[in-house]
């Protein structure tokens, strides 16, 4: 049995009428922090939890998937001589990167594709949203950097965009 | 009747605390299911074990349907509570654990597939009477777009296995229709694997509000009403019960209509009937019936004085309801603000990374479900609710105060988060007024968006 809001708020009621502005205590188990709010405002509560998790194995072990590799910033996939020549596309959030609309749906793009700025080239899903990925540029795909259903970093790279003119596209 | 002694959780976050803390009173052990992601929570760390399920992604663990029911199974639980989201309102998912000797703490199986797909649940409230919006499914394009005509726009785009607002989308041409049909189909099916979607009629002014109800599979009993119309791109961000400003007999009978559904398909457990309320004419349609625990259900237990989740336990036991409608009383007045890892000041972009404080209200009337301690990480593979903050009162108005005075002390830091969009919403006369409409907020948000780029 841990504690729970209502020791808290007994806690709270016997600093408060001891007219304590902070408190804090440590257990094994836990951390609490009390404090009374400048300018009136009300207290606040900050709390640990300082017990460690009770994993049970079990025989068989039932989770056989294993875990996703993360996708890291300024993948250098590409030489330097060839990168320098393109534009890359990058995520501004980290996620779920994905190059279709929906599961077998065609690709927004594939290497050749023109693009203009607002072309839509990719997914990526954070916190169960999908946020549209745009070229930002005029050009032609050159390059994916990423596979589709990989977990990419904030500011990864996905894909290089070579450069054209507006006309082009 | 059984006496539940193991209990599985199917979720994470701020609900498997939850549900936690009712059993850890109960005296139930708890078995938690955790993806990798999650080996080190909070929740990990209070319950009394737990069991790896997969991979972060929740495609690999928390949907996992045959790695939960075999998990839950193997540690020797008698029953499994999946929380909201993820398998909660899945059939498949129900007749699993049945399949595998687990009570699922929710309805049965075929309600679940009555209520889940959204055409079934018009065609129940249709017999048990409740209005509905007009409206009807598409397979392709080319069907929206014919329905679309008839209904006749703005409309909405809603994922036919849906809730939450996951694949929700508003219309307001044929022009959009495309793309806005692309890309629901793409969050039905990452958000609930099945890309169906339908189509509604947009009604412009309505107040979101649902009713709780409780069923043992042979009676029901509401617990009255909660408005939820504070809502951006149909995320709920504050909701409060009872639904403030409704005249007495509106109010009864959208109370009734949600417990004649509930009747009708002789629902066992716990369930929420969202009904759209049409401000201009009073009018009220059905919209859906969310078969699980809602995210907002502190507000009906702080009015309610009953804890919802010992409630599914007991049905889940196979016990009666304890009272007759005539014997629940409602008092006071409760609201709570969903603080989300989210940055309103740049159009609620996610915002994962570590908490770094995580200071929050406490005292009289204030409670707060949350997840997150210094050190806990947000990571972009779950939702982005931190916190739920959660105020009571003897009415609206002293609720309103005391809310203020608690968004106030909130210092949570590491993370952007909605907490100064909390205070600054509750500071406006149209909210502090009540009985806003789901319009409101998107208005609100436009014209501060607009002030703010005139200051700068």
């Amino acid at each position: 049995m841990d504690w729970d809001d209502a020791d808290v708020r007994a806690v709270l009621q016997l600093v408060d009428a001891a007219g304590f502005d902070e408190f804090e205590i440590e257990t094994d188990r836990f951390s609490l922090s009390l404090r009374r709010g400048e300018d009136g405002t009300g207290w606040t509560r900050e709390s640990r939890t300082l017990t460690a998790a009770r994993e049970l194995r079990l025989a068989g072990d039932v989770a056989t998937t294993p875990s996703a590799e993360v996708a890291q910033p300024a993948g250098e996939s590409m030489p330097a001589a060839v990168t320098s020549q393109l534009r890359a596309v990058t995520t501004p959030l980290p996620g779920t990167f994905y190059r279709s609309p929906k599961p077998g749906a065609p690709p927004f793009v594939e290497v050749g594709t023109r693009v203009t700025p607002d072309t839509v080239v990719a997914i990526v899903e954070t916190m169960k949203l999908m946020n549209s990925v745009y070229a930002g540029a005029y050009g032609r795909i050159a390059a994916f950097a990423v596979a589709d259903g990989t977990l990419v970093a904030q500011n990864s790279v996905l894909m290089q965009i070579e450069p054209g003119a507006a006309g082009d596209a | 009747m059984m006496k539940l002694r193991r209990l599985f959780i199917a979720n994470r976050g701020e609900i498997a605390l939850r549900v936690l803390r009712t059993c850890e009173r109960l005296g139930i052990e708890t078995v938690l299911g955790v993806s990798d992601a999650d080996r080190h929570s909070v929740a990990a760390r209070r319950a009394d074990h737990v069991v790896r399920i997969g991979a972060a992604a929740p495609a690999a663990s928390y949907l996992n349907i045959d790695a939960i029911a075999a998990a839950a199974r193997a540690a020797g639980a008698q029953a499994v509570h999946p929380g909201y989201g993820f398998l909660a309102e899945k059939a498949a998912f129900a007749a699993a654990c049945e399949a595998a000797g687990l009570v699922f703490i929710g309805p049965t199986p075929a309600q679940l597939e009555a209520v889940g797909d959204k055409l079934s649940a018009r065609a129940h409230a249709l017999a048990a009477a409740v209005p509905v919006v007009p409206g009807g499914s598409a397979a392709s394009v080319q069907e929206a777009a014919a329905l679309a005509t008839k209904i006749g726009y703005p409309l909405l785009i809603k994922a036919v296995a849906g809730g939450g607002g996951r694949g929700m989308q508003r219309v307001d041409s044929r022009a959009d229709l495309e793309r806005a049909i692309d890309r629901s189909m793409a969050e039905a099916q990452a958000a609930f694997g099945d890309a169906r979607i339908y189509l509604e009629h947009f009604v412009a002014a309505g107040r979101h509000i649902e009713v709780q109800v409780l069923g043992d599979g042979e009676r029901s009993v509401h617990l009255g009403t909660r408005d939820c119309s504070i809502q951006r791109r149909f995320q709920k961000l504050i909701e409060e019960a009872p639904a403030a400003l409704l005249s007495t007999q509106l109010r009864a009978d959208i109370e009734s209509a949600a417990l004649r559904l509930a009747d009708q398909l002789r629902y066992r457990g716990l369930g929420t009937v969202e009904m759209l309320v049409d401000s201009a004419s009073d009018r009220f349609y059905f919209l859906e019936m969310n078969a699980r625990i809602q995210v907002e259900h502190p507000v009906t237990e702080a009015i309610s004085g009953l804890d919802l989740v010992e409630e599914q336990i007991r049905v889940a036991e196979g016990r009666p309801l304890r009272w007759r409608q005539s014997d629940l009383h409602l008092e006071g007045h409760a609201i709570e603000c969903r603080i989300n890892a989210e940055d309103p000041t740049r159009d609620f972009r996610p915002s994962p990374g570590t908490v770094e404080r995580a200071r929050l209200p406490v005292g009289a009337g204030i409670r707060v479900d949350t997840h997150i301690e210094p050190g806990t990480e947000i990571t972009p593979f779950y939702d982005s609710l931190l916190a739920k903050l959660i105020v009571s009162g003897t009415d609206r108005a002293a609720t309103l105060d005391r809310l203020r005075g608690a968004l106030a002390a909130c210092d949570i830091r590491g993370v952007e988060n909605t907490v100064s969009l909390h205070r600054a919403i509750l500071a406006t006369p149209e909210f502090a007024a009540g009985g806003v409409t789901t319009a409101f907020l998107p208005e609100w948000l436009e014209r501060r968006h607009g002030a703010a780029a005139v200051l700068r």
